[in-house]
């Protein structure tokens, strides 16, 4: 089919039905009908009165209804709250409702046509345009001056150098931050909350305690704790630990890892390795950790190991030992970054 | 009293005041001239369609969203210096917790008509997002994209985005456990990017997570530096659409080149205001009554600490699905981490959906050659590759989102979340296929079904019996003005390639890319449905004009069935028999 022919189709064909045009006003009864069009102005301002008679309910709940030692009145939800919302709405929601029944029942309801204007400019207007622009471009001589232009430019660049420079405060280095926890050889494992050290006969077979290095429940020379506010949340995100107890021939500890419990008693990283959120939720029978974010599992029989979800890397262990006074104490720091991966994690 | 003197020697012009409004309007228009813009608007043409009052939501839960932040700001603190909690809270009094946290309880417990105001703000910002989302598809299922408004599109994108992200980092700021364990997977995501990763979470989080900073630097990302933008681009929004006019729906005298519909005073004034009312109200109603992100319930944030089935809201929960069934992919090279299982569904393929969201007005022109100005919306049937393309798009978006929701619908429906994360696996990439699909074929029965309407006729469901015994519809012609609107669109133009050929006679190729675009549009097109020709119609009239002539002694008779077993006489007095011929 050629070009021509085809558009010789579009222009008979193209309204196979005539427009019959736009159809025409029908009267609503608020028109025609004097009482009913009384009635709808009734209507409207009724609405309107009672969105002020809800405004000032609004108001006199603000001052009868107390807040805060009842919280948990009106289905949890406080009766301040109940009380200030539900008039507010109501005086809203009559102010809206009023609004649109004055412009269906009252108003002129005559469609209009209006002709629309294309968005481009008119070629004169377009012409005009460019040829200021080009008389402004020609005198500034930009064009004529490229050593003028240049030097701008590399000046502007430059600019934005100290706009990221001056962002370097924002924080310090990583460093190898990353890589190193609070815990070191000695440092006993203790109950997260309390700080109550544990002796393995505390911990029974399919037990599993969150725990937390001594350190957190030191006090410093001051009399102080030694970790508080910011700092012991930092360490805090690294060094969270879980402490289970297994039976010891469900383990199958890797190669070195086999004088990393205490009778069947392990030392895991809480950090999951996927995006760091707390692992806590143990399947006793199956000696499996489960990741409530992203359902990352680990095998704690196992090393650690994923044996489900999105995460890439084990669990990482805290090798740990009973230490003199016969408490569960570490024997080192992590061997291995805790947490979700990085790049420089190696 | 002497005359004042001008120079032209007569009286000042002074324009009557007629009343004070008046006054005040002179007053302004001798300063700013509004008169010459306001003359055009004051009567501005609306059509009507209650689709076009999806994104008006958007625009009014953004009003809330300032009004009711506002308050917010005036009593919260965003500092996450420790303090000790003395309100009036039972469970938590006497804790240390951020400032953060602490200002959030006070809010919630100590001010009146704080609670009602944070749970307005969350509710409305969620209304926010969901409207935007719902006006996004009403836009592309309608064609209303198409150019002139493919910025408008743009503009429109990048609202949703922006929304999104104010979103994010307003449920953060409470800095209780589970907006802080949002912010802990957010260091997550950030530490995975190649390179750069490590040093984005040290300056953002100013040191280790979690630091002292990220709750302030959130703040003023959520106060100031985003709002900022999200109202230029929401004035750049309202201005196209003035300046373009509202597209409209066809019908009779509804052409490409008008619109049709009531004039912005008094009528849209009057109902779009109207709407802002309910909108705010509907919004107060649900932080009355509807318990919205209770965070003294959560308790404030500990980095050892997490509840079971955390959650982000619901429009982060897509990419969150992609999050939990990507497999557990990482790569060790050179001494270096790549955390495909983390970076792919996180920072790349968000990224990857909002590039393809962005270009759908641009890949569509660009495929069928189509550079005219629209005007006139389309059913969403009589573009059957546009709508399966976006049902595509929402069935991986829905399922994603459901992903994000693989423990709760584990332990709802008592599934193995094992099974349901590897059926979502198959699924993303399945499931829009076979919605894309089953789409199409749908739009074009749809079409199918127009055509035949147009061509014989609607069902009146109306059984004629003839007189051998067989049973057909009656069908009668389509009003004018429906069958007129079912017509008022184009007929699909798949492009052609030039089929001249040069001076030997051999066909001239086309480019690669005129092929490849020649190609891609007879798909986009192929098998739509083409509104009928004037021979078709009149063919199809004239069989119509037939059908009746053979109905039309049998109209009005009623059958019950009797009259042909034999065993009763024919009541009615008419022997219909003898129709027959």
């Amino acid at each position: 089919m050629s070009d021509v022919h085809s558009k010789e189709i579009a222009r008979t064909e193209a309204d196979p039905i005539a427009d019959p045009g736009v159809e025409s006003h029908l009267p609503r009864p608020t028109d025609v009908d004097p009482a009913a069009e009384r009635r709808a102005e009734r209507q409207v301002a009724m609405l309107f009165g009672l969105s002020a008679v809800f405004t000032v309910l609004c108001c006199v709940s603000y001052f009868v209804f107390a807040v805060g030692d009842n919280p948990d009145t009106i289905g949890g939800l406080g009766a301040s709250n109940v009380a200030i919302g539900g008039f507010l709405g109501l005086a809203l929601l009559f102010i809206g409702i009023g609004a649109i029944q004055w412009a269906r029942k009252l108003m002129g309801d005559h469609e209009m046509i209006e002709m629309r204007h294309p968005s481009v400019s008119s070629d004169e207007d377009r012409d005009e345009a460019l040829a200021a622009f080009d008389a402004g471009v020609t005198e500034s001589g930009i064009g004529r001056r490229p050593l003028i232009r240049n030097s701008l430019i590399g000046a502007m660049a430059a600019l934005g150098l100290p706009a990221v420079i001056f962002l370097r405060d924002l924080g310090p280095l990583p460093g190898n931050k990353l890589a190193h926890t609070v815990w070191k050889k000695n440092m006993r494992v203790v109950q997260d909350v309390t700080g109550v050290p544990i002796r393995p006969s505390d911990m029974q077979i399919g037990q599993l305690v969150n725990t937390e290095p001594g350190v957190f429940y030191k006090d410093g020379p001051d009399g102080e704790p030694l970790y508080h506010g910011t700092e012991l949340l930092q360490a805090k995100t690294k060094a969270a630990t879980i402490l289970v107890r297994m039976h010891p021939d469900d383990i199958t500890p890797s190669r070195g890892r086999a004088d990393w419990g205490v009778d069947g008693i392990l030392c895991f990283s809480k950090i999951c390795t996927h995006v760091g959120c707390p692992i806590s939720l143990w399947e006793q029978q199956t000696h499996h950790l489960l990741c409530p974010c992203h359902q990352s599992t680990f095998d704690l029989a196992d090393n650690g190991k994923v044996i489900f979800g999105p995460a890439a890397r084990p669990l990482p262990q805290l090798p740990i030992m009973v230490d003199s006074a016969g408490y569960l104490a570490a024997q080192s720091d992590f061997t291995e970054p805790v947490g979700p991966s990085y790049w420089e994690r190696g | 009293m002497k005359t004042p003197f001008t120079s032209n020697g007569t009286k000042a012009a002074v324009a009557p005041k007629p009343n004070r409004v008046g006054a005040a309007a002179a007053w302004a228009d001798e300063r700013l001239g509004l008169a010459t813009m306001a003359k055009k608007q004051i009567r501005k043409v609306f059509p009507d369609h209650w689709s076009f009052m999806l994104g008006e939501i958007a625009l009014w839960s953004f009003v809330v969203l300032l009004l009711t932040g506002t308050f917010l700001t005036l009593w919260f603190r965003p500092s996450m210096g420790e303090t000790v909690y003395n309100g009036s809270y039972d469970q938590l009094r006497g804790l240390e917790m951020s400032e953060a946290y602490a200002s959030t309880l006070d809010i919630s417990f100590d001010v009146r008509a704080g609670l009602l105001m944070r749970q307005m703000h969350h509710w409305s910002a969620m209304l926010f997002i969901a409207a935007m989302l719902v006006h996004l598809m009403r836009v592309y299922f309608t064609g209303a994209f198409r150019k002139p408004r493919e910025l408008n599109w743009v503009i429109g994108s990048l609202l949703l985005l922006l929304g999104t992200l104010e979103g994010f980092t307003g449920y953060s700021l409470p800095d209780d456990l589970l907006s802080g364990t949002g912010i802990r997977a957010a260091d997550g995501f950030m530490k995975s990017m190649p390179v750069v990763g490590t040093y984005m979470s040290f300056f953002l989080f100013g040191g280790e997570f979690p630091g002292d900073s990220i709750i302030p630097r959130l703040y003023t990302v959520h106060v100031l530096l985003i709002p900022g933008v999200l109202l230029a681009l929401i004035a750049a929004h309202m201005l196209l659409l003035v300046y373009h006019k509202h597209t409209q729906w066809p019908g009779p005298g509804r052409t490409n080149d008008n619109v049709v519909g009531y004039p912005m005073l008094p009528v849209y004034a009057a109902k779009a205001g109207g709407f802002f009312f309910i909108v705010f109200g509907v919004t107060a109603l649900m932080g009355a009554f509807l318990s919205i992100n209770p965070v003294w319930r959560y308790g404030s944030y500990n980095p050892s600490e997490v509840t079971a089935g955390s959650q982000p809201d619901w429009y982060m929960g897509w990419p969150d699905g992609a999050l939990r069934i990507m497999p557990g992919w990482e790569t060790h090279l050179f001494g270096f981490t790549l955390s495909w299982n983390v970076f792919l569904p996180i920072i790349v393929l968000p990224g990857l959906m909002f590039t393809i969201l962005l270009m759908l007005p641009f890949v569509e022109s660009w495929i069928t050659g189509d550079k005219r100005n629209h005007h006139l919306l389309q059913r969403p049937r009589n573009a059957p590759t546009r709508t399966a393309l976006m049902v595509a798009l929402m069935t991986f978006y829905g399922l994603m989102w459901a992903a994000g929701g693989n423990d709760l619908i584990a332990i709802t429906f008592q599934l193995s979340i094992n099974q349901i994360t590897h059926f979502m696996r198959a699924a993303v990439f399945l499931g829009p296929v076979i919605a894309f699909i089953v789409t199409r074929r749908w739009c074009i029965s749809l079409q199918r079904k127009d055509q035949d309407d147009l061509l014989h006729g609607y069902e009146t469901g109306v059984i004629m019996r003839d007189p051998l015994g067989g049973y057909t519809e009656r069908h009668l012609p389509l009003p004018t003005a429906a069958a007129y609107t079912l017509t008022a669109r184009d007929r699909d133009e798949i492009r052609q390639l030039d089929p001249s050929t040069d001076e030997h006679g051999v066909a001239a190729k086309g480019t690669g890319k005129a092929r490849l675009q020649a190609r891609l549009s007879r798909w986009w097109y192929g098998h739509n449905v083409q509104k009928p020709t004037v021979a078709e119609l009149e063919e199809a009239h004239h069989h119509v004009e037939e059908e009746d002539a053979h109905d039309a002694p049998l109209v009005g008779h009623a059958a019950d069935g009797h009259q042909f077993d034999g065993r009763h006489d024919v009541v009615e007095g008419d022997d219909l028999a003898h129709h027959r011929d």
